[in-house]
């Protein structure tokens, strides 16, 4: 019989949910959030429901954190799963209150590790209490459920599409509450979603599904820049990385985040040092040259080394670059047309410089600082404000042509 | 009222009684088993579905015959009511509710079924994931939604019973005082040609009716402005 490691969530399914053949196996860590990533119809709900035990599989396996919910010889039914379930339908009692359904899950003796007013503040439910679900909006009503799946105190939370339903606006007024769940909360996340937009805001894992079976798992930034996987030779690519923030230029406005092999510089406002900051850079924000440019406006600007070549259509090929000398560092995805692939000569192994025009900077475990770290010479309110304003200004000067790397260099030496 | 004899009061009291407790049986023998017949998947419920609505197509006098065989101090009913010291359950109030029980089940099942079908699986589910057991998401969930398709079928219930007519006869064998209800009344009254009586009874009735259908309507569309 499998035993159940601690720390880990470990899924073995296979078997038939009707007549949709399924062969499911992965193993997360039970930290962070681990995303359930396939095309529709591919057997994710199915996946979930099986976690949950609203569907069984004789020959299954579920274990969460070490606890087994499920093995050949053990079946726990749903209610005596401690799991937090969010699926595509709010599906709220419609004969409760707001107020009720939050509290419909939540155990009795208080108080509870998850408290109510904590969870009504992070998902901003204290105006819908006394409501009627049936007077909400899509995106009321999944917080609700959200709000209701995380009362009955979850050791595990199931996010099925949580945002499969909801139209554009709703969904852009509900991804900052799902984003900021799983930094608030030290508890595990497996979220299921076939839009990859979404996902890289927030996933640590990744779990690749096709067909009813695994594809690809591991953490989301190796999947990622994998060019065996369909990811990096999308036209979406992108890649996720968790930066650590190491200072901040007030005279400019630019965070500095450290990443293996590299430190960037971002217009954004202060965060502390130490801070983890998750990034986004998509391949097509990032250009390559095969000599460092000796004047520019773009301020990241790093060696690295090409990692592999994906055609992308007949004009374009994605390449995947190590940063760093000598290519030891973070890999990151970069677009370029095909004529420049050739005209540079470029290949597998090639030592180039990769240019990254643009960084987003997604969910911050923190919000921004109020008063700027002591280690920025130049810090001041007045400073602080201006910070939009610079970044439109620093956007001007980069269309100058003049705005240039001497200014990367001084920024690093404040730190 | 008119001259409506104590007879009549006392009548309209026992038809009361017996719509009342006939339809508290109805309910809490139906619910369940339209629960039954609503989630399970066992290929009996077809064949139990069809025993429940039987009455609606047998005549009357046909299901209280049969009735009569198995309640009579000869039936088997009739046998273990001896066991512990009853006679027999025909001609008395209690047959009669059993009879009224059997005749209107079809009418109080279906629509608390469909309400449990329409319900779906999801409330269950969503209800078992917030760790209530079955029993406890079957009070706290199930049964609130199903509100509209209890009442209707309560409705129903009371209805056929206040206007049973075959059974009361056959079984109850119209006694007055014990089992002669304003149906039973109605019939008598028309074979004594007492024209004056029997129309206002009967337009007592059709009033009641009409309330019936009325109380239905509007559940129906109270129903169905929740649920929107």
């Amino acid at each position: 019989m499998r035993t159940a490691t601690p720390g880990r969530i470990e899924i073995a399914l296979s078997g038939s949910i009707a007549s949709f053949p399924l062969d499911t196996r992965f193993s997360v860590p039970a930290k962070g959030v681990a995303a359930i990533f396939g095309p529709p119809g591919c057997g994710k709900t199915a996946v979930a429901r099986c976690i949950a035990g609203l569907e069984r599989l004789p020959a299954g396996f579920c274990a969460i954190d070490g606890e087994v919910w499920q093995d050949k010889t053990t079946f726990r039914p749903p209610h005596l799963r401690s799991i937090g379930y969010v699926s595509q339908e709010a599906s709220l009692f419609p004969h409760l209150s707001v107020r009720r359904n939050l509290l419909y899950g939540a155990p009795k003796p208080k108080p509870t590790p998850i408290a109510f007013d904590e969870v009504l503040e992070l998902l901003d439910l204290a105006p819908l209490l006394d409501r009627s679900p049936s007077h909400l909006s899509g995106g009321e009503r999944q917080r609700v459920a959200m709000g209701r799946a995380l009362l009955s105190q979850p050791r595990l939370l199931v996010m099925d599409e949580p945002l499969g339903a909801l139209d554009s606006c709703a969904k852009r007024e509900i991804l900052p509450f799902v984003e900021r769940l799983p930094e608030k909360l030290a508890l595990p996340m497996i979220y299921i979603g076939h839009d990859m937009a979404e996902i890289e805001r927030f996933a640590d894992h990744l779990v690749m599904m096709e067909r009813g079976m695994v594809t690809a798992a591991g953490p989301l930034h190796v999947l990622q820049t994998d060019p065996a996987l369909p990811l990096a030779a999308s036209r979406e690519a992108a890649i996720s990385l968790d930066a650590v923030v190491s200072g901040y230029d007030g005279r400019y406005g630019l965070l500095i985040l450290r990443l293996k092999g590299a430190r960037l510089l971002v217009p954004a406002p202060p965060l502390a040092p130490g801070v983890h900051q998750r990034l986004r850079i998509a391949a097509y924000d990032v250009s390559v040259a095969r000599e460092a440019p000796r004047a520019g406006s773009i301020l990241n600007v790093f060696p690295a080394r090409i990692r592999a070549c994906l055609p992308l259509g007949a004009a374009e090929i994605t390449l995947v670059l190590a940063l760093g000398a000598g290519g030891s560092g973070t890999e990151i995805l970069a677009r370029i047309t095909r004529f420049s692939f050739d005209s540079l000569g470029l290949k597998d192994g090639v030592d180039v410089f990769a240019q990254l025009k643009h960084v987003s900077l997604l969910s911050t475990s923190e919000p921004p600082l109020q008063t700027i770290p002591a280690s920025t010479p130049t810090a001041d309110r007045g400073d602080r404000q201006a910070t939009p304003r610079r970044e439109t200004r620093s956007s001007a000067r980069e269309a100058s042509g003049i705005f240039l790397s001497l200014h990367s260099c001084r920024a690093t030496h404040v730190t | 009222m008119h001259g409506f004899s104590p007879e009549i009061w006392q009548s309209l009291g026992l038809t009361i009684e017996l719509a009342s407790v006939t339809t508290v049986i109805l309910l809490i023998v139906g619910t369940p088993l339209a629960w039954w017949l609503a989630r399970s998947k066992s290929l009996w419920t077809e064949a139990v579905a069809a025993m429940i609505a039987l009455p609606l197509v047998l005549p009357p006098t046909v299901l209280s015959f049969y009735l009569l065989a198995l309640l009579g101090p000869n039936g088997p009913v009739g046998l273990l009511a001896s066991l512990w010291g009853g006679r027999t359950l025909a001609f008395t109030f209690a047959g009669l509710v059993v009879g009224s029980v059997l005749s209107a089940l079809p009418l109080v099942v279906q629509p608390i079924r469909n309400t449990f079908a329409a319900m779906g699986d999801r409330p269950l589910e969503i209800a078992a994931t917030l760790r209530a057991s079955p029993l406890y998401a079957f009070f706290t969930v199930a049964l609130p939604l199903a509100r509209p398709g209890l009442l209707t079928a309560a409705v129903l219930g009371f209805a056929h019973t206040i206007g049973t007519f075959g059974v009361v006869l056959m079984i109850g064998g119209n006694i007055p005082g014990r089992t002669k209800v304003l149906s039973a009344f109605l019939f008598d009254f028309v074979q004594e040609s007492r024209w004056r009586e029997a129309s206002w009874l009967a337009g007592a009735m059709l009033m009641f009716a009409v309330a019936v259908v009325l109380a239905l309507t509007l559940i129906d569309k109270y129903s169905r402005r929740r649920s929107t």
